[in-house]
Order: structure tokens, then C-alpha cells, then sequence
């Protein structure tokens, strides 16, 4: 990790009608970093993500990347230069086997231009680069696993499919909606391992989560979020020692 | 009590030519290549067998027309999600384009109606972009109007022949050549559709129907997707009402009718959606019904609307879809 700010958050703000999911939030991002982001339902986590990567306009504020403004970008142009994303509910191309899904991400321009060693190329070859892609996010090659029809999957494989879409793209930054909800504990045990290896090949991780346990392990700082307000910012332990945070889980009655 | 399920599994043959590999047998190549085959060369013949009732050998025409169209329907609504309900606007800008090419800027017919399908194509690509980037009825509204305008607006300005239409179009060199461009087009656009949808490119275009927010996410614009499906589309529509125009000699209001939006509509239905095929077999059940139904006038409605009843009632995921899968699987009875 190098102290270079590759994405900067600032004073992102957000109404629905009345409602404020977002009030003021701000953050800055290193190159190489797994960052944590926490709150209660509702707090405005998955509306943050979706204000960054450009799927809903900002009401104020401004997002920067690599020094660039990308403020209220269309979705496929932040795509485009590097700011992948998953999606909590999770929606593989249904009707498609699950290699299929990847020709997708492999087709679009930004595989094509920066992929070079796995995208791009003739017909057939992205099929290859499917595979390959699929083996190393933990689908067995040998097995029938990567041809079966996408809605067929379990859960686990589904969840992996969405972070091999991601990958598809070699991205620069992957936000990760909640990955590890609603899988159990062994199928969170093999996730473990490919935040890793992402971490180790440079890839910068935004991890919006609700499992903090799994989340403490592998993030390198942390921000909690409650009604659309940052409460708190910093390394997990001393995050989760935070009284704001302890309140806003568990209500003041618990702290 | 016992239970029992029905289970259905692929047959041999099917498994044994899923593959590259594996074709060693008359049987299979005959499997593989029969049906096919059987179309191609039935299409090709059919002019030549109804040479014996010539009256019907014009509704083989009448019938591709409709087939382009509901290919178009089959393409737009099961592999991009778009539900088209303006064939009758493709044919019109086709009809007329070529009728302007033909009568106002004297092009020959080779000229008219090449020139015509790709204008036509681009002209309604541009008009209907506004509906694109939205999600919702709004694609199929906006389709269901623009003939409507049409028609008003040729009527208001009396512009193209107002009522009356354009008269004289130059018809084609000789019945043959009127025959066989429109069947040789129709088994173009039909295989080459079939293919499209499962290469690259079309696989991106259906991943746009199934989840069009990863399409963005993938940094791919869903728009310039659905762009270039609607294209596609209406390049076959206009193609079909060039060819029409230049049939019947005449560009009229009645090109802009709705009969063009809804017996393809009513043909996918019949003929099972998301095959492709299925746009051809409902197009041959459902024109030549029409047909002869013709003496009993607006009466057809009615024996329409019972058959397509019908098939939504008993079977209604359509004949190809049925079809195909007693071809490609069998069914057993199992316990539970």
C-alpha cells in the first residue's frame, strides 16, 4: 500500500423527499486498501455506493478519482475507467451459464483496451478467459459447475460469479455490496482468501458490510455510518470501541 | 399413496451432437441437420409446388412479410426485453422511403429498396431513442403512436399522395425475383438472427434484458445496446415494407395499419417466443387462416381472437417451444 488517494469522497449528500440518506459524508481512499463500511439497515450504505459509482446522481457533493472529478458520471463511464462494483441482490444474467456471464464484462471496452493478456480477442477465446477467470474464484474447472445455468447456482457460486463479473473488468477499485451476507460460515471461510488475493494483486477494496467479524479480519480501516451520517472513521478495533457506533448498533439502552 | 413425477431428460442423440465432436452417424448429422434443411428447401420449393394454385403463391409473400416482422418482435421482446408494438411504423417509413426513392427520385428498384431498408432503419432508430435509456412501457407506447402520427400527418399535410398514397411504384423485374427476394431475406435474417443471439455481442444484448444495471456496471451503455438491437429490428421492418410497397406498386396510409403491429405479435404467440422459429411457423398458421377467412370479413377478428385464446389458455408457451422439446428430450413418469 502507497499513500496515493486514488479515490476522494467529499460532502456527498443525498435526499429521497423528506427522507436524508445521506448528510455530508466524506472519506478518502489509498491505493491498495480494504476499506470497511458499517451501520445499521438503512443507514445509507448501499445509496453511498450507488451515489459514487454513478447509478444515482448526487444531490451535493463530489467524488474524484485519481484526482479526477467523476461526480454524476453515467454508471458505464465509471465502469469504464475503473470503478467496478457488485450488487446485494444479486442478479446473474439468469438465463445464461455461469461462464457465459463473463463474456459480458469481457466484450465491454475497458476488457478490450486494459485487459489485453485475458480480454478481448476473437470469439471462442473469451470463452477460455471465462474459465480461467471462474477457476480462480474458486469454481472447480473439471466439474459442471461453470456450465450450469446461472439461476441454478447456490448461493455461494452466485455471489462468486458477481466478484468474477468484477474482476472481468480488471478493475482499479471494487466495491463490494455486502459479499458475505447470506452465506454460511464455511462458504465465508473460502471468500476469505480471494479478498486476498485481490488485496495482494493491488486491487483497492470498498467493502460495505454487515458480517463484522469477517469484515475486521481483512479490512485496513473502517467508517461507520448511521442515518446517513459518518459517526466514525479508523482502524476496526478502535471503530468498533466507538460510542456512537456501540449506540448505534445496539441502542443506548445496551451500551 | 405413491407419487409420481414426470422427469424429462435429453435424448442420446441430442447429447452425442452437443458437442463439436461427436457426429459419426447418418442418424445424427440427419438429427442435427434435418430440420433445417427441411425449412430451407420447403421455403425454396414452395413457389414452385403452388404453381398449381396461384392465388396462394402471392400469400407465400404476404406470409414472409409477416414472418420479418415477427422475427423482429421475437428479437426485440425475448432476447433485448423491449416489447415493440410498432411493426406497422417500420413497414410504413419503409414503404413510403421507397416510394419517394422510386416515384419522386426515379431509383430503380435494386436501388429503392436497399436504400430504403437502411434509411428506414436509421430514421426509426432516431425516433424511438428517446424511449430507450427508460425502463417500462414507455419503448412500447411510444411504438404503439408513432404509426398513428404517421397516418395523421400525412393526412393533415396531404404530403406523399396524402390520402391516396403514392401510385406507380416500378414492381419487380419479374414474379421469381418477387418470390425468391423475400424468402432467400427471410431465411437470412431468421439463421442469422439464430446466430447472432449466441455470439459475443449477442449475448451482451440479452444480458441487457436479464439485468440491465450489470450491463452498466460492466461499463457497456445500455442504450447504445438497445440502440443497435432496435436497428436490427427495424431494418428488417423496413426491409419488409420496401418489398411490400414495390408488390403491390403503391405506398399508402394502409402501410402504417395496425394489422402489421399485431398479427406478428399474435404469431410469436402462436408459435412460441424466444425461438426464433417459432416467429416462421406462427406466420404460416396465422396469414394464410387469415386469408381464408378474407369473405367473412371483420368476422376474422373474432376467429383470431378465439385461436389466440386458445393457445394462451392450453398451450401457451407456443408450438416451437413444445416442439423443440419433444425433439430434444423425452419425459417419463418417476416416483417421488
Amino acid at each position: 500500500m502507497n499513500d496515493e488517494i486514488i479515490l476522494s469522497v467529499q460532502g456527498i449528500s443525498k435526499t429521497f423527499g423528506g427522507l436524508k440518506a445521506l448528510v455530508d459524508v466524506g472519506f478518502d481512499i489509498k491505493r491498495g486498501e480494504v476499506y470497511g463500511i458499517i451501520g445499521p439497515n438503512g443507514s445509507g450504505k448501499t445509496t453511498l455506493i450507488n451515489c459514487i459509482t454513478g447509478f444515482i446522481k448526487p444531490g451535493a457533493g463530489r467524488v474524484s478519482f485519481k484526482g479526477r472529478n467523476i461526480t454524476g458520471w453515467a454508471p458505464h463511464k465509471i465502469a469504464h475507467i475503473g470503478i467496478s462494483r457488485t450488487f446485494q441482490i444479486m442478479r446473474p444474467y439468469y438465463s445464461l451459464p455461469a461462464y457465459k456471464n463473463l463474456i459480458i464484462p469481457l466484450w465491454s471496452p475497458r476488457a478490450k483496451t486494459v485487459g489485453g493478456w485475458r480480454g478481448g480477442g476473437k470469439h471462442g477465446d473469451r470463452d477460455t478467459v471465462a474459465i480461467d477467470i471462474l477457476e480462480e474464484i474458486g469454481f472447480e474447472r473439471d466439474s459442471r459447475v461453470p456450465y450450469k445455468i446461472a439461476s441454478t447456482l447456490p448461493t455461494g457460486y452466485q455471489k462468486r460469479l458477481e466478484l468474477a463479473r468484477c474482476i472481468a473488468m480488471r478493475p482499479e477499485i471494487i466495491f463490494c455490496d455486502e459479499v458475505f451476507s447470506g452465506l454460511s460460515m464455511s462458504e465465508i471461510a473460502g471468500m476469505l482468501p480471494l479478498i486476498e488475493k485481490m488485496k495482494e494483486e493491488g486491487i483497492t477494496l470498498i467493502m460495505v458490510e454487515h458480517r463484522l467479524r469477517e469484515l475486521f479480519r481483512v479490512a485496513d480501516r473502517v467508517m461507520a455510518l448511521n442515518f446517513g451520517e459518518k459517526i466514525a472513521e479508523g482502524e476496526s478495533g478502535v471503530v468498533i470501541e466507538n460510542k456512537k457506533v456501540k449506540e448505534a448498533y445496539l441502542g443506548k439502552e445496551g451500551v | 399413496m405413491e407419487m409420481m413425477r414426470k422427469e424429462r431428460i435429453d435424448r442420446g442423440v441430442r447429447v452425442r451432437t452437443a458437442g463439436l465432436y461427436a457426429i459419426s452417424s447418418w442418424r445424427e448429422m440427419l438429427y442435427l441437420m434435418g430440420p433445417p434443411l427441411f425449412l430451407i428447401i420447403g421455403m425454396i420449393v414452395l413457389p414452385v409446388i403452388l404453381e398449381l394454385a396461384p392465388y396462394w403463391k402471392r400469400v407465400v409473400n404476404i406470409v414472409c412479410v409477416y414472418t420479418l416482422l415477427a422475427l423482429a418482435f421475437d428479437f426485440l421482446a425475448n432476447f433485448v426485453g423491449l416489447v415493440c408494438l410498432g411493426g406497422a411504423f417500420f413497414v410504413g417509413i419503409g414503404g413510403y422511403l421507397s416510394a419517394i426513392f422510386n416515384v419522386y427520385l426515379h431509383f430503380p428498384v435494386y436501388l429503392s429498396i436497399p436504400l430504403a431498408t437502411i434509411g428506414g432503419a436509421v430514421i426509426s432508430t432516431l425516433l424511438l431513442m428517446p424511449a430507450l435509456p427508460l425502463r417500462g412501457v414507455y419503448f412500447a407506447i411510444v411504438t404503439l403512436m408513432y404509426p398513428l402520427l404517421a397516418t395523421r400527418v400525412i393526412e393533415a399535410l396531404n404530403i406523399f399522395g396524402g390520402t391516396n398514397g403514392i401510385i406507380g411504384l416500378d414492381s419487380l423485374p419479374n414474379v421469381y425475383v418477387e418470390h425468391y427476394l423475400i424468402i432467400i431475406a427471410t431465411l437470412i435474417f431468421l439463421y442469422g438472427l439464430r446466430r447472432f443471439v449466441n455470439q459475443d455481442m449477442g449475448l451482451v444484448i440479452r444480458g441487457v434484458k436479464d439485468n440491465d444495471q450489470a450491463v452498466r456496471a460492466s461499463g457497456i451503455s445500455v442504450t447504445r445496446m438497445k440502440a443497435f438491437a432496435v436497428f436490427v429490428a427495424s431494418f428488417m421492418g423496413c426491409f419488409a415494407g420496401a418489398y411490400i410497397s414495390h408488390m403491390y406498386s403503391w405506398a399508402g396510409n394502409s402501410l402504417f395499419a395496425l394489422d402489421f403491429s399485431i398479427i406478428p405479435i399474435a404469431s410469436v404467440v402462436i408459435g412460441g417466443g424466444g425461438t426464433l422459429l417459432g416467429a416462421v411457423v406462427g406466420s404460416f398458421i396465422l396469414v394464410p387462416v387469415s386469408e381464408l377467412l378474407r369473405n367473412f370479413g371483420t368476422f376474422r377478428i373474432v376467429i383470431y381472437c378465439v385461436i389466440l385464446t386458445g393457445f394462451i389458455v392450453f398451450k401457451s408457451e407456443g408450438i416451437m417451444v413444445y416442439v423443440m422439446r419433444k425433439y430434444h428430450q423425452f419425459e417419463r413418469w418417476v416416483k417421488v
